[in-house]
């Protein structure tokens, strides 16, 4: 709760910063961020036109940290914790056997750091549609979220996102690019 | 951002050249219809002050482009009448041209008066000819609505040339992408921003009324459905669980939403009741299931679900009910989207690496492929059931595609810089 509080004031603060209004907003960065899964997503209070007219633009809620923290063996290319994104097969989001350890060492570390929160952001390559490719993304992201689960790292440490083919990692299109894009990337909080 | 672009006009047998003025957007015809009929569009008689809207290219390319017709190009016009009563329908027969339209503009300050002609070249018969008054900003508008009316009166179908699309389009500004919801008309022109975010937007959904629009937006870095008013700009946040909050779609009395939700665990058809905020789900179990549409009469709704393994679309009795699978023809078929009388789903049909636009006849259940890229995405019915506007890629680029429901036409918006994807025609 502590740290859905936190997230809360620095979202509330980038939309201070963006000319919105607080009390508006408010219902919708919570019910966002709300681990109950009976919070109603329905916000009653209408926003302001003013707030999404053209030129004016959706506030980025920057709620997160850099995750600027970490310590050297996120740095050091020798440890699995320098790898935070985990690639997929075609249509698959079983995490394959070379990415077994990797997820491991996030898992172990997770578990020695109770306080870390980590975001599983998943992608999928641009074939297909897109709000397919959405639901694909998530489930990647929940099947590497099952596996650090299994090591015992609690839920509230774990978000699970998914942005589908919205952001690819590399802008080709063709397989080289694709592989590239089918991923889950670990974000440090 | 006055850029001068070209409109290319390809068809199988003559090649058209033409310049027209936009906001960096080109209209590519790229494959044209050997059927199509002739018709000389003269340009209108001008009086007084009209500006750069040129009433015959607005009227030749939405014929054009529509498939129907092979305009005249005025190049090869042995004369340019404006008069009724100077017609030469010689003239037009040696031109081998079956249709003729002339006309007038005259501006008086803040309005003009137009009026026009359409004749049968082989009898010299008048057909149809109108009068109307329109506002400054409105000449555009006016030769859409020109062009509705000769359509019609042609092809015995409503036109849909005065209608409204979506799409959203992301640009690299100082390297950082920025993600624009826009509406503009359907040729493109008068493009109008009503969202912004440097996180994805997707999945603009009409209003049945072509008041509101719904949409996904991940600006809080979650994904969120948003319903908007154009008029006023209002906003209003309808879905905001954990998971995915994906594909809006507008029941066709626009009372509810259907839209996808993991709150639940895995990607789940929901309907949410915009009046009583009551959500029901329509799906369960393990799957994948998204996209949800609904048939018109709105009794069942069409969704993409991988319950077979694969994507593949599905249909359920939009109270609930049982879902029964619709497509079984290629290893992917996603995104249905009904045209407005019901006859045809249009969907994203996968089958050797290939993803293209096709529509399944529902009467038949017989599935043609329409579009000829392979990474063709999100398509979308013309009102009028003529067209199906789709997001193409184009030499590493997402643009705005439109074939003919037969596939015998097929023209490509295109804009100068960026991407634009997930495209939505007003009704």
């Amino acid at each position: 709760m502590k740290l859905n509080m936190t997230g809360l004031a620095l979202a509330m603060s980038a939309v201070l910063l963006a000319g919105c209004s607080s009390t508006e907003e408010e219902g919708l960065t919570d019910s966002a961020q709300g681990t109950d899964a009976s919070t109603s997503g329905y916000n009653d209070g209408s926003m302001s036109g003013s707030q999404f007219g053209s030129g004016n633009g959706l506030s980025s809620g920057s709620a997160y940290g850099s995750g600027s923290n970490l310590g050297p063996e996120f740095s050091d290319p020798n440890s699995p914790l320098s790898k935070q994104t985990i690639y997929f097969e075609l249509d698959s989001s079983q995490v394959k056997q070379e990415f077994v350890p990797v997820v491991a060492a996030h898992a172990q570390y997770l578990a020695s750091h109770p306080g870390q929160r980590v975001i599983l952001a998943g992608h999928a390559d641009e074939r297909g549609s897109s709000e397919y490719n959405i639901a694909l993304g998530e489930q990647r992201a929940k099947s590497v979220e099952r596996m650090i689960r299994a090591q015992g790292v609690g839920s509230n440490q774990l978000e699970v996102v998914s942005y589908g083919e919205e952001k690819p990692a590399v802008s080709g299109h063709d397989e080289s690019a694709w592989q590239m894009n089918r991923r889950v990337e670990v974000g440090y909080q | 951002m006055n850029l001068l672009v070209r409109v290319l006009c390809f068809s199988m047998l003559t090649s058209l050249w033409s310049l027209a003025q936009a906001e960096g957007l080109t209209i590519e015809i790229t494959k044209g219809s050997q059927s199509a009929i002739p018709i000389a569009v003269v340009p209108f008689a001008q009086q007084g002050t009209i500006g750069n809207v040129k009433l015959s290219d607005v009227i030749d390319s939405d014929l054009s482009g529509s498939g129907f017709f092979k305009a005249l190009a005025e190049e090869d016009m042995l004369t340019k009448p404006s008069d009724p009563e100077r017609v030469e329908f010689r003239d037009w027969q040696a031109l081998g041209q079956d249709y003729l339209v002339i006309g007038q503009v005259a501006g008086n300050g803040g309005s003009f008066n137009i009026q026009f002609h359409l004749f049968n070249v082989h009898n010299g018969q008048l057909l149809m000819g109108y009068r109307l008054t329109v506002g400054a900003n409105e000449l555009r508008r006016a030769a859409h609505h020109i062009s509705d009316l000769i359509y019609e009166k042609l092809t015995g179908r409503k036109g849909a040339f005065n209608t409204r699309i979506a799409y959203v389009t992301s640009v690299l500004q100082g390297g950082a992408k920025q993600f624009m919801l826009q509406v503009a008309d359907a040729d493109g022109y008068n493009p109008r921003t009503i969202a912004e975010s440097p996180e994805p937007i997707m999945a603009p959904a009409w209003s049945p009324d072509g008041s509101k629009i719904a949409y996904v937006s991940f600006h809080t870095k979650r994904s969120g459905i948003y319903i908007q008013t154009l008029a006023t700009g209002q906003r209003e946040s309808v879905a905001s669980y954990p998971g995915i909050n994906g594909a809006p779609a507008f029941s066709p009395d626009g009372s509810r939403l259907a839209m996808t939700l993991s709150k639940d665990g895995s990607p789940d058809i929901y309907v949410l009741n915009l009046a009583t905020h009551g959500l029901t789900r329509l799906t369960s179990g393990m799957s994948i299931d998204t996209e949800p549409t609904w048939s018109p009469d709105g009794s069942t709704i069409v969704f993409t679900s991988d319950q077979g393994g694969k994507p593949q679309l599905y249909t359920v009795p939009s109270g609930g009910g049982r879902a029964t699978r619709l497509t079984f023809q290629g290893d992917y078929n996603a995104r249905g989207r009904f045209s407005a009388d019901g006859k045809s789903l249009a969907m994203v049909h996968g089958s050797g690496g290939r993803y293209r636009i096709a529509a399944m006849d529902m009467a038949s259940r017989t599935v043609n492929v329409l579009s000829d890229g392979s990474l063709d995405d999100s398509p979308s019915f013309a009102p009028n059931g003529s067209m199906i506007l789709f997001a193409a890629n184009k030499g590493g680029r997402s643009v705005l595609s439109v074939v003919s429901t037969d596939g015998a036409m097929q023209q490509k918006l295109d804009f100068q810089s960026g991407s634009v994807r997930e495209p939505a025609w007003a009704p």
